[in-house]
């Protein structure tokens, strides 16, 4: 698959699969449009050749009724966690089944509740977006995310600003999503150690291209040197850290020469 | 023309076509989105109610101002009688729908622009159609609405206020005999003076709550870029408003 923005390509040759019950991770360095790998699964973008399927149908063929019909069976778990900043949290976490659904108020409370207190927040459920921590937030939107029962579950850098207990809290939830619904996971982060403790597979992308897969333990043990870079956390290897820039000396020394 | 003014066109015309366009979308959405009055009615609330303090204030000194400009005219001519006139058709015609307008685009306008604006940078409207739920539908259209229903009743505040302030100041400060004042003012205003009236604000009510959600939807979903489309909710809907009203009043005047 190849996708491009203004003619810059962000993949070009990508070839990935998230297979059915499993947890599926996409590592690499910031940048490397993880994040847009979830805008073309979920439909938000388009790639510019080649082909993007989810559940057998391609994405790209499909009208606005079929793609909402998608994302049904779709939860997705935002960076920021994306609450609606008028709504509280049990009318966050009820937005979906009211949407959707003609389900009575006492199923509708029932099943709020139960996925609030999944992770840990029925205590907070009439508590604004904006009363909650950057954790709890994500919690919530973890809730709201689950509260269709949905078969495919996709999580954009789930652990990022996450304090350790909440962190292992979300790592739980996500394997224990996966083990007893059956929820097939994809999890896109550079949190290498954590995700080593949940994914069953694992793409390491650099520069628009899968640069290793495997399972976390062979990424671990990869003799490959971007992939011994990223999962060592090292600052020197084939993935450059600066920017591209002039002479670094010259620029210093030069004192009269206009910034690039 | 040069360039820049072929451009400056271009994009002109651009945005009235987008403008447009999204016009459909908000009003083919309007059937599905009455199935939930609940966010229709907050909404006017939010654009209604909580205007109704500069709406009231403004109309208050807009109508003192009227009896004082009036009664100072007519007392060169020894037809102090007229203030009540000049106050209703004044306000009734144009200060009312046009004042309430330009308040309201200031006051309501700029607030859903950057309440969708910000939706929008913090990915709300994203998320929403992660839900398969079309953020049209649940966060533009009640928006449009509440805007477009809530400026007639504001319009119809401001004017009644006015009304009251233009006496206030002619009849119980400056002394015109109360009789003369609303006799005259009966004799002079028409139904289809208050009709105009009426038009205007339901004209100027789509005009101000298209631009200010058509400009938070659009937004770039940066602080800078709810800012830039905030300030252009207002810009833009006070010079299409003073346009819009010149075009109404004159139409208004041909079809007496």
């Amino acid at each position: 698959m190849r996708y491009a923005i203004g003619g810059r390509a962000i993949f070009d040759g990508l070839d990935v699969t998230a297979r059915r019950g499993r947890i599926t991770a996409f590592m690499g360095p910031s940048g490397t449009g993880k994040t847009t790998l979830l805008r073309l699964i979920t439909g938000q973008v388009y790639a510019e050749r080649g082909s993007v399927r989810v559940f057998g149908a391609e994405v790209a063929t499909l009208s606005l009724k079929e793609l909402f019909a998608m994302r049904r069976r779709m939860g997705m778990l935002f960076q920021n966690g994306a609450l609606l900043t008028d709504l509280d949290v049990y009318e966050n976490v009820a937005f979906p089944l009211r949407a959707h659904t003609d389900l009575p108020e006492s199923l509708v409370r029932h099943l709020v509740l139960t996925k609030l207190h999944s992770v840990g927040l029925r205590g907070a459920a009439r508590l604004m977006p904006a009363e909650l921590s950057g954790g709890m937030a994500r919690r919530v939107a973890l809730a709201r995310a689950i509260v269709m029962d949905p078969d495919i579950l996709i999580y954009d850098e789930p652990f990022v600003g996450l304090d350790p207990i909440s962190m292992g809290v979300i790592c739980r939830l996500i394997k224990q999503m996966n083990e007893a619904l059956g929820i097939t996971s994809i999890v896109v982060s550079h949190d290498v150690h954590e995700l080593a403790t949940i994914a069953h597979d694992s793409y390491l992308l650099s520069e628009g291209r899968v640069v290793a897969s495997g399972t976390p333990d062979e990424l671990n043990h990869s003799e490959i040197p971007a992939v011994r870079q990223f999962m060592g956390g090292l600052a020197d290897g084939p993935v450059p850290f600066h920017f591209p820039a002039s002479d670094y000396r010259s620029e210093l020394l030069d004192s009269d020469e206009a910034l690039p | 023309m040069n360039g820049a003014s072929d451009a400056l066109l271009l994009g002109a015309v651009r945005r009235v076509g987008a403008t447009t366009l999204f016009l459909g979308q908000v009003l083919a959405r309007i059937g599905p989105a009455l199935a939930r009055p609940g966010l229709i009615v907050r909404q006017i609330y939010n654009a209604g109610a909580r205007s109704l303090v500069i709406i009231i204030l403004s109309g208050m000194f807009v109508g003192m101002v009227l009896g004082l400009l009036g009664f100072d005219v007519f007392q060169r001519f020894g037809s102090e009688d007229y203030v009540g006139v000049l106050a209703a058709l004044g306000n009734l015609k144009v200060l009312g729908p046009v004042l309430t307008a330009l308040l309201f685009a200031g006051r309501a306008g700029t607030s859903l622009t950057s309440e969708i604006g910000l939706m929008k940078s913090t990915e709300q409207l994203t998320a929403m159609q992660m839900m398969a739920v079309d953020p049209v539908r649940y966060v533009v259209v009640p928006r449009f609405l509440g805007g477009f229903i809530a400026m007639p009743l504001l319009t119809a505040t401001f004017t009644m206020i006015a009304l009251f302030g233009a006496q206030l100041i002619g009849v119980q400060q400056m002394g015109v005999d109360s009789g003369a004042y609303w006799s005259q003012t009966q004799n002079a205003v028409h139904l289809h003076d208050v009709w105009e009236g009426v038009v205007k604000s339901l004209v100027f009510g789509v005009a101000v709550s298209l631009v200010a959600v058509y400009e938070g939807y659009h937004s770039e979903p940066t602080p800078e870029g709810v800012g830039l489309a905030t300030t252009r909710t207002v810009v833009i809907s006070s010079v299409l408003v003073l346009v819009l009203n010149y075009l109404l009043t004159a139409a208004f005047l041909t079809t007496k």
